[in-house]
C-alpha cells in the first residue's frame, strides 16, 4: 500500500441542529485515502459535503463517527492537534478573510512565528514560500492593494511557511477572476510537482480538475465517483444527475459519439478534443 | 429600439492631483437600448465596476455624461435619488448587505423608500420573491437562517421589488456551484422575459455571457474594446485572447479545428452549433 497522508474511515458528521430538530448527517460514511504527493480534486455541488469533508482534514471539524488520520495521527487526539495543523494547511475561499498583517512578509511569517521557529529560519521560509508562489517582488507590499489572485497566493505562501506536507484549498478560486484563478492553479501545480506537496483542491469548476491525478466527486455526503479525470468525466449522465456540468469538450464529444462519430470521450483538454474531432471528421 | 441609457464620453479619474492619479474609465461612449439584455465583460481593472457605479449616480463623472431617458442624470443633483430607483444596482456578494429581521422586510426596504405602501408594496414584495424562487413560507424567516444561495436571491429580490427600468447585476453568480448558477440565471431570464425591462449583466464568465445576453460590451483598460452580438464578438476570439480575456471553451475548440484545416464558422460558440457544423461537414465530406 502506498503512503497515506490523509485517511478517513467510515467518517460521519452533522452540524448541531435547532432545538428539537433531528441533526441531519452531512457526511454519511466516507472512506477516503489521499496518497502522499498526489494532486486530488474534490468536486460536488453546494451541500454535497465537500467543504465539510475538507474541514475534517486538519481537525477544524471533528468526526461525529468514524476517524480521520493525518500522517497516522488521529485528529481527535488533542495532543496532536498542532502537529496535525502543521502537516495539513488550509486555504479558504475569501482572500480578504485570511490575511492578518499589513505587510506581505509579516503575513507570511505569522504561522512560523507562532510555531516558535528561530528568526533566521523564518526569513528563509518566508523568502522560499513567496518565491514558490511567484510573489517575491511583493515582499514589502501592503496586502490590501493586491489583486484577489495575488492575495490568495499570499495566503498559500502563509501556509507554505509552515512547511506542510499537504495543502487543502477549499474553493480557494471561487471568488477570483479567470486570470487570478490561473495564477493560483499554476502555483499549486508547481508546488505539487517541484516540492512534492500533496494538494487537495475542493472546487466546483470542472476544468480545474483536468490536470489532477485523481478526481473525487461528492454527492449527498458520500463519495459518488472516484478515479482519474478521464474515468470520472466520461460518466456524463452520472455527473449531470448530481447537478454537475461536464466540460464543454466532453459534452461535445458525447453528442458526436451519439451522432455516430468515432470519437473518444477521454479528450478533456481543448487541444486533445480538437485532435480527436479532426481525426474523426477528416477520415 | 430607443436608447434608455446613454453613456457619452465618460471619464472617471481617481485621486486627481496625487501621484496615484489614474483614469479607470476614459472617454467611454455607448448606448443601452430599452428592453435589451446587455452583457459587460472585461478582466479585473478594466473599469467595469467604476462604469456601473456611474449608471445610477453613485459616482459622478470627472467628465462626460450619463443620459437616462435622454436626460442628464446630474442635471438636478438633488433628484439623484430618483435615478437610483430607476436604475437598480445589485453589487457583488449582495447577501452581505441583508440586515432586516425577516426576508419580507428586507425585500420591502427599497420599495418602502420609494413611498410604496399597503397592497402595492405587498404585491411588489411577493412578486419579486416569486421571481427569484423564494417561497411564501420563507418570507417570515430571518434572512440569516437561509443558505448562501437563498440569501443572494433575497438581496436580488430587494432590488427587483423597486421595479427599476434598468437592472444592473455585478457578477450575480460568483461563488455559486453550476446548478446554483444556472438556477439563478434562469430566474434572471424569467424576470427579463416577464417584465421586459433592461438588464445589464457584468460577468467574468464568457460562457455565462454567451448563453444569456443579446449584446456584449467588451472593456479593456478603461475603454470599450468591442461590442456586438455574441456571435460577432466571439468571432474575434484572437483579439479577446490577446486582451487577456477568456473565450467560451467551444470557441477555443472551433479555433483549434480551424487551425487543423476544418472549415468551421468563426461565429460558432455553443456546443449545439458546433455539433451541427461538424455533422454538416461530415455529410458534405468537405473535410480538408
Amino acid at each position: 500500500m502506498k503512503d497515506a497522508i490523509i485517511e478517513t474511515k467510515d467518517l460521519t458528521f452533522s452540524y448541531p441542529a435547532d432545538e428539537g430538530a433531528e441533526p441531519a448527517l452531512v457526511l454519511k460514511g466516507v472512506d477516503l485515502t489521499i496518497e502522499r504527493g498526489s494532486f486530488v480534486v474534490v468536486l460536488g455541488h453546494n451541500g454535497s459535503g465537500k467543504s465539510t469533508l475538507a474541514k475534517t482534514f486538519n481537525g477544524i471539524l471533528l468526526p461525529c463517527g468514524g476517524r480521520v488520520y493525518v500522517a497516522g495521527m488521529d485528529t481527535q487526539d488533542e495532543n496532536q492537534l498542532l502537529a496535525i495543523r502543521s502537516t495539513v494547511g488550509m486555504v479558504f475561499q475569501n482572500p480578504d478573510n485570511q490575511i492578518v498583517a499589513n505587510v506581505v512578509e509579516e503575513d507570511v511569517a505569522f504561522a512560523p512565528e507562532n510555531l516558535g521557529v528561530p528568526s533566521q529560519e523564518i526569513r528563509r521560509r518566508v523568502d522560499d514560500a513567496l518565491a514558490a508562489v511567484g510573489m517575491s517582488e511583493f515582499v514589502r507590499h501592503a496586502p490590501h492593494l493586491l489583486s484577489g489572485g495575488q492575495k490568495q497566493r499570499i495566503a498559500i505562501a502563509g501556509v507554505l511557511a509552515m512547511e506542510p506536507a499537504c495543502i487543502v484549498l477549499d474553493e480557494a478560486t471561487a471568488m477570483l477572476d479567470p486570470v487570478g484563478r490561473r495564477e493560483v492553479l499554476s502555483a499549486v501545480h508547481r508546488l505539487n510537482q517541484e516540492k512534492g506537496i500533496t494538494v487537495v483542491l475542493i472546487t466546483h469548476h470542472m476544468n480545474e480538475a483536468e490536470d489532477a491525478d485523481r478526481v473525487v466527486v461528492m454527492d449527498d455526503g458520500k463519495v459518488a465517483l472516484d478515479g482519474t479525470p478521464r474515468e470520472v468525466f466520461t460518466q456524463v449522465d452520472a455527473l449531470r444527475s448530481m447537478g454537475l456540468t461536464v466540460p464543454d469538450t466532453v459534452d461535445l464529444l458525447d453528442r458526436l459519439c451519439k451522432d455516430g462519430l468515432d470519437v473518444p470521450l477521454t479528450a478533456l483538454t481543448v487541444e486533445a478534443c480538437a485532435d480527436a474531432i479532426y481525426s474523426a471528421v477528416a477520415k | 429600439m430607443e436608447p434608455i441609457l446613454q453613456v457619452q464620453h465618460l471619464t472617471h479619474t481617481y485621486s486627481v492631483g496625487t501621484p496615484f492619479q489614474r483614469s479607470a474609465v476614459e472617454d467611454m461612449s455607448f448606448d443601452v437600448y430599452d428592453g435589451e439584455f446587455l452583457g459587460i465583460i472585461g478582466h479585473t481593472g478594466s473599469g467595469k465596476s467604476t462604469l456601473i457605479q456611474h449608471l445610477n449616480g453613485l459616482l459622478r463623472p470627472t467628465s462626460g455624461q450619463i443620459l437616462l431617458h435622454g436626460k442628464d442624470i446630474w442635471a438636478e443633483p438633488k433628484k439623484i435619488r430618483d435615478v437610483r430607483f430607476q436604475v437598480g444596482l445589485v453589487f457583488q456578494y449582495p447577501e452581505y448587505q441583508l440586515f432586516e429581521e425577516t426576508v419580507y422586510k428586507d425585500i420591502a426596504f427599497g420599495p418602502t423608500n420609494q413611498g410604496k405602501t399597503g397592497e402595492e408594496l405587498d404585491r411588489c414584495v411577493r412578486e419579486a420573491a416569486r421571481l427569484v424562487g423564494i417561497r411564501d413560507d420563507q418570507l417570515g424567516k430571518s434572512p440569516f437562517e437561509l443558505s448562501g444561495g437563498q440569501k443572494r436571491r433575497v438581496a436580488l429580490a430587494g432590488v427587483m421589488a423597486m421595479e427599476p427600468d434598468v437592472l444592473v447585476l455585478d457578477e450575480p453568480t460568483a461563488g455559486l456551484d453550476p446548478a446554483g448558477r444556472e438556477n439563478l440565471m434562469a430566474n434572471i431570464r424569467d424576470y427579463h422575459r416577464n417584465k421586459k425591462r433592461t438588464i445589464i449583466l457584468v460577468s467574468h464568465s464568457m460562457d455565462e455571457i454567451a448563453q444569456n445576453v443579446d449584446r456584449i460590451l467588451v472593456l479593456k483598460s478603461a475603454h470599450v474594446l468591442m461590442s456586438g452580438a455574441p456571435a460577432e464578438v466571439f468571432a474575434r476570439a484572437d483579439e479577446l485572447l490577446s486582451a487577456g480575456l477568456d473565450v467560451p471553451q467551444v470557441t477555443r475548440i472551433a479555433m483549434g479545428l480551424r487551425e487543423r484545416g476544418l472549415a468551421i464558422d468563426p461565429a460558432v460558440y455553443t456546443v449545439e452549433a458546433l455539433e451541427r457544423e461538424l455533422l454538416a461537414l461530415r455529410e458534405g465530406g468537405a473535410a480538408c
